[in-house]
């Protein structure tokens, strides 16, 4: 086992999948000469060339639909947005190609295809820049959507998106890429739909992804403090929704929590929300709490930013509350 | 605009081997008698959603059938029908899916504005308009990725020009000089607005040195020159990887879809493109200059009428599609589409 930074163990898993596999190329805005935007992509030119580590003018639609056309051609590409709130750009490209056109072409066409890089809010950027798009990718069918928080998640689940035959959009998070964890040194994939316990527990169940998971632990660490015992589970997919792994916490803790980066309303909290309270009534003993950013757009000021962005200490507000704690 | 303002010389036709030009005739009259029935069986509220013709502009399509090697590939809008019937797809499979039937190009999933025939070289009519741009420089970087000699043909309207995507997908083939051939149908209309509300110029190659592309303008008179022009382009991108933009001056003898009465052109406008329409030039030149015989000719009508008969039967005694059929493709596992939600 080697300890290693998240963008690490993300470069690993492209290095190893293109290593493995000729019809893999990344594309994207300075993965190459400029050795990506975070580094993630870094030495990786120097070791493929220029057909497969490929810079592209700032052209976003234009080189999601490049991706596109070449998953339908036979090849497996990864598309690096430099953050995903330049994808809004090429939305018309996920949406309306690579989301529908295995279905259109009635199965003629599979589109292997990954789209990643940063998302939801980094620190002072505004409210263009600071952007949670799970609500988005979400909330239509022909993707599925993963979420990354530590090394080894991101490794594993990286590998696997990039030989799963649909397109997968995948969120990495500008704050984490120097997040430090533990990665085996053989090869190893994890499934994608695949939930995992951060932290188990028996009191409350805390559902978190992405850039989540932090905030959560360290409110399930404020919790136990009080007495209030979490277990923190990270979806790590969100689509296809590891649904049992939810219900199953909920029918022993009978309360949960949701908390993660993207606002309240239609967001992925309100689809997880609905499928507890849909599927596991009879075992809720309060109200869902959501602890998401407030409806608001992402203000500059750092202390503004601070109250919008869900703090360790709001979610644990939102932890006492379900809990019926004094608050 | 009138057919005879697009300065276009006529270029030296190489061949008019009158066999040659009966072949394609017929390959030109089988795509306007399918649209004529797919417009009968609309009024007749056979079939539904939204249906766009391709009268008029037959001769691209044939054209581009005929210059097409395995593997190579047309990517085009939602005026779809004409590149899969010229391409060699199954009328009936092409009517069935205007009915929405199981037996469809596409299942039923598709429609009028989706088709797609992967094998037949037609990967995809696209409905978003300029979405497909991109996507077919896509195809065209494979190609050259996996050297594997394909070209790429990218169709597209003269109102697909003034969106975002086309830029991005030409400048990138540009870029990356990709085996491709972007060729605009010009039919004068985006809907209801001509070009010259548009666009600020008339002429839309004008932009093709700033992608450093070769560019060629004619118009749609004649199916051996258009052939002959399209050739040109299609070896340059197989042979030197060098795409190209080309823009033919067309009409649609009818409405944007079966919805418009095209009111906003006069019918001395129409009568002047039906002088040049490329089909009757064909029919024109076959009995007056090669002694096809108007018995013939009718022959030739009659057996492609029997075709679209046959087509429209077969779709409208086809099947439905299984209900279950939804939840199909929506992924590489079938049954995720189902579960989910």
């Amino acid at each position: 086992m080697a300890e290693i930074q998240i963008r690490e163990a993300l470069r690993q898993a492209i290095d190893e999948e293109m290593g493995r596999d000729d019809t893999v190329f990344i594309m994207g805005e300075e993965v190459g000469h400029y050795n990506g935007a975070y580094k993630v992509t870094e030495g990786l030119l120097d070791r493929y060339g220029e057909q497969r580590v490929v810079d592209t003018p700032i052209a976003e639609a234009g080189f999601a639909g490049v991706g596109v056309g070449a998953a339908m051609a036979g090849l497996r590409p990864i598309i690096e947005f430099m953050t995903f709130n330049f994808s809004a750009v090429a939305f018309d490209q996920i949406l309306n190609n690579a989301a529908k056109l295995r279905q259109l072409s009635n199965g003629q066409f599979t589109l292997p295809m990954v789209f990643r890089g940063p998302n939801a809010a980094a620190h002072m950027l505004s409210s263009t820049h600071s952007q949670a798009f799970e609500a988005f990718y979400c909330g239509f069918p022909g993707v599925k959507v993963i979420s990354v928080a530590t090394p080894y998640d991101a490794k594993g689940l990286l590998k696997s998106a990039i030989r799963d035959d649909n397109p997968v959009i995948f969120f990495e998070s500008e704050v984490m890429y120097s997040v430090k964890g533990e990665v085996p040194d053989g090869e190893y994939l994890i499934p994608i739909g695949q939930a995992d316990i951060k932290r188990p527990g028996d009191q409350v169940t805390v559902v978190t992804w992405g850039q989540g998971v932090p905030v959560a632990l360290a409110a399930a660490e404020l919790a136990a403090a009080d007495g209030i015992d979490c277990e923190v589970i990270d979806l790590r997919t969100l689509r296809p929704m590891d649904t049992e792994a939810v219900l199953q916490s909920v029918r022993k803790t009978n309360r949960a929590a949701l908390i993660y980066h993207g606002w309240p309303y239609g967001g992925t909290g309100a689809e997880i929300s609905d499928r507890i309270q849909r599927l596991a009534f009879d075992h809720l003993d309060a109200p869902i709490e959501r602890v998401c950013y407030e409806d608001l757009n992402m203000p500059y000021a750092e202390n503004l930013e601070n109250l919008v962005i869900p703090s360790p200490e709001r979610a644990l507000e939102g932890i006492r509350r379900v809990a019926y704690f004094n608050v | 605009m009138s057919p005879t303002s697009a300065k276009s010389p006529s270029a030296p036709v190489a061949a008019r081997d009158p066999d040659e030009l009966r072949r394609l005739y017929t390959e030109m009259l089988r795509i306007r008698r399918f649209e004529e029935s797919a417009a009968r069986a609309y009024t007749q509220g056979k079939i539904s959603g939204f249906l766009h013709l391709y009268i008029g502009q037959e001769a691209i399509a044939v054209a581009t059938a005929d210059l097409m090697k395995p593997g190579d590939r047309v990517v085009t809008t939602y005026r779809d029908h004409g590149f899969a019937v010229a391409l060699g797809c199954k009328t009936g499979a092409c009517m069935a899916e205007l009915y929405g039937k199981k037996t469809g190009l596409v299942g039923g999933n598709g429609g009028s504005m989706h088709f797609f025939a992967k094998e037949e070289g037609l990967w995809g009519g696209y409905a978003i308009v300029g979405g497909h741009v991109p996507v077919a420089a896509g195809h065209a970087y494979a190609s050259k990725y996996k050297k594997d000699g394909a070209v790429t043909l990218c169709f597209l309207g003269e109102g697909a020009m003034h969106i975002g995507a086309t830029h991005e997908g030409m400048h990138l083939a540009g870029l990356w000089r990709l085996p491709i051939v972007f060729v605009i149908e010009n039919n004068q209309y985006a809907m209801g607005t001509p070009l010259s509300r548009q666009s600020p110029v008339e002429d839309l190659t004008v932009r093709a040195p700033s992608y450093r592309m070769t560019s060629d303008r004619w118009v749609v008179r004649d199916v051996f020159e258009t052939r002959d022009r399209l050739a040109k382009a299609i070896d340059r991108a197989r042979e030197e990887s060098q795409p190209t933009l080309i823009e033919l001056l067309t009409y649609r003898f009818r409405g944007h879809s079966m919805s418009d009465p095209a009111k906003y052109r006069t019918k001395d406008e129409v009568e002047k493109w039906k002088e040049i329409d490329p089909l009757h030039r064909a029919e024109k030149e076959l009995h007056e200059e090669h002694g096809v015989s108007e018995d013939e000719l009718e022959s030739i009508d009659d057996k492609v009428t029997e075709e679209m008969d046959a087509a429209v039967d077969f779709a409208e005694s086809s099947p439905l599609p299984d209900p279950e059929h939804r939840f199909r493709n929506h992924y590489v596992e079938d049954d995720l589409a189902a579960t989910e939600g």
